[in-house]
């Protein structure tokens, strides 16, 4: 790692003003970043450790949802009786990913922050117009197994890694955040995280300086609740596709289908137009592929990693087939 | 001020450079090898202590980040005179071949005992509210963070499953 200098935050305020610095990153699990830095991908100058500012609480609503803390565990928030009891996708989505070790250190906060692992990005003798504004990507004439068939831009087509936060779209999530002047702001996480465009850099909408203080789910909404990871190992391995579920079905009728999905885009991918097109009609592999069709209409591959599209189109019809089995 | 990381019950002074991560100062400062170094990218488990009782990953974590907290590593764990239940179950079950994923294992295992105690599900659990029942796979899907490039995973499970029934 590079020489950095090293300050423990003790309150939001002084973290908020520590990290608005230039060159200071915050650390909270470290699991993402201190890799990273071991890579010479990141190289900050000064880390702002802002574990101990408190924000690890998961605690009730007043409108019947849940408020998890930033700086609650993966772990925390995945055993939580009221995640399990109320929220199960999300409690799947998260034990889903990564490994028991990483999740006990991993913070919610820093999940929905954590980096794309595109072999390009990590390597910092590859080009990368993530890493390195300019520099082009590697991946799109190249090695691109793991990478983006949605949304992607001729300057990078990486995917968000994480499993979390694709539970957390399906469930419209918002992400509360501190502002450096002393504010907040809430942002929904379906408009948390960006598409590449021009500016693959800005993987989120966070702003120099503030910081994520808790994500908050609505009320329970029920359903059958399913996280499904195709993967190429059964454990640890990122999702190559995966898809979250909230269905419901009434008199033999789609009344909720809020779906979102991993592995595919720079971000967890949520189109609106699949709830529309599902509601309110009698499930059926035919409207199963329409709703697969609205998904990839716009999917485009890159070689080695054409597979998705097809094993998306599968994965949608598995879990609409298992939630409608699961309602029956 | 001087940062105080408890480790295996004694006090040590957290090192100056906070580059250096929890591993490094468990073996180079503190002295106790047994903790390994794999791919220091917290893709192995090699490195996985017990932290305030649970477990991670030390190399992905630094020890500037820890004053305060109490560290168990494998020699905190038992003794060659007076081994843990795991650590016996291991040599019961030749759990390993050229052992040097093995302090990592058992730390992990040792931990993970725990998180059945409280019921916390994983992605193998049936149901993620009523109770865990041990079987292969939930034992395989939580050690997953614990590679054993000899390939000794049968014998590996094999102990932790004894252990565990026991302690069920």
């Amino acid at each position: 790692m590079r020489p950095f200098s090293y300050a423990r935050a003790r309150t939001l305020n002084d973290a908020a003003q520590t990290v608005a610095d230039d060159g200071t990153m915050a650390i909270a699990g470290g699991t993402n970043l201190l890799d990273l830095m071991k890579l010479q991908v990141e190289t900050p100058s000064q880390l702002a450790d802002i574990n101990r500012i408190g924000f690890a609480e998961i605690e009730d609503t007043d409108d019947g949802g849940l408020s998890i803390g930033a700086l609650a565990t993966n772990t925390e928030t995945a055993v939580h009786p009221r995640v399990r009891a109320d929220y199960p996708v999300l409690s799947r989505a998260i034990l889903a990913g990564a490994t028991q070790q990483l999740r006990n250190k991993a913070t919610n906060g820093g999940n929905l922050c954590q980096r794309t692992r595109c072999y390009y990005f990590m390597n910092i003798d590859q080009p990368c117009n993530k890493r390195e504004p300019g520099s082009g990507c590697g991946a799109i004439d190249g090695i691109a197994k793991l990478h983006a068939v949605l949304g992607t831009s001729d300057q990078c087509i990486a995917t968000y890694p994480g499993d979390m936060a694709v539970a957390l779209s399906a469930l419209d999530a918002q992400v509360q955040i501190a502002t450096s002047d002393g504010d907040s702001r809430t942002v929904p996480v379906r408009d948390f995280h960006c598409l590449p465009g021009d500016t693959p850099w800005r993987e989120n909408v966070l702003e120099a300086g503030e910081i994520i203080t808790a994500i908050t789910l609505p009320a329970p909404v029920g359903g059958t609740q399913l996280y499904r990871k195709v993967r190429e190992r059964s454990s640890y391995a990122f999702a190559l596709v995966s898809v979250a579920a909230i269905v419901e079905i009434e008199d033999g009728r789609f009344s909720r289908a809020d779906l979102a999905f991993g592995g595919v885009a720079h971000k967890p991918w949520h189109d609106p137009r699949i709830a529309e097109a599902l509601i309110g009609k009698a499930p059926s592999p035919e409207l199963f592929d329409k709703a697969a069709d609205i998904l990839l209409e716009d999917a485009q591959g890159f070689g080695e990693n054409d597979f998705k599209i097809p094993l998306a189109r599968r994965t949608l019809h598995a879990v609409l087939e298992q939630a409608t089995e699961a309602a029956a | 001020m001087a940062q105080t990381i408890s480790v295996n019950g004694t006090p040590h002074n957290a090192p100056e450079d906070p580059r250096v991560t929890l591993l490094d100062f468990l073996r180079q400062d503190v002295g106790l090898t047994g903790t390994k170094k794999g791919c220091d990218h917290g893709q192995c488990g090699a490195c996985t202590v017990i932290v305030n009782g649970v477990r991670i990953n030390s190399c992905l974590t630094l020890a500037a980040m820890h004053d305060g907290d109490e560290v168990t590593t494998i020699e905190g764990l038992g003794t060659p005179d007076e081994p843990s239940a795991l650590q016996n179950a291991f040599v019961e079950h030749d759990g390993y071949q050229c052992g040097y994923c093995t302090p990592g294992q058992i730390c992990s295992a040792t931990a993970m005992l725990s998180e059945i105690a409280n019921g916390w599900p994983s992605d193998a659990s049936e149901d993620l509210e009523s109770g865990i029942e041990i079987s292969g796979e939930e034992i395989r899907e939580r050690m997953s963070g614990n590679l054993c490039r000899c390939g000794a995973y049968a014998n590996i499970v094999a102990a932790i499953r004894d252990v565990a029934e026991q302690s069920a």
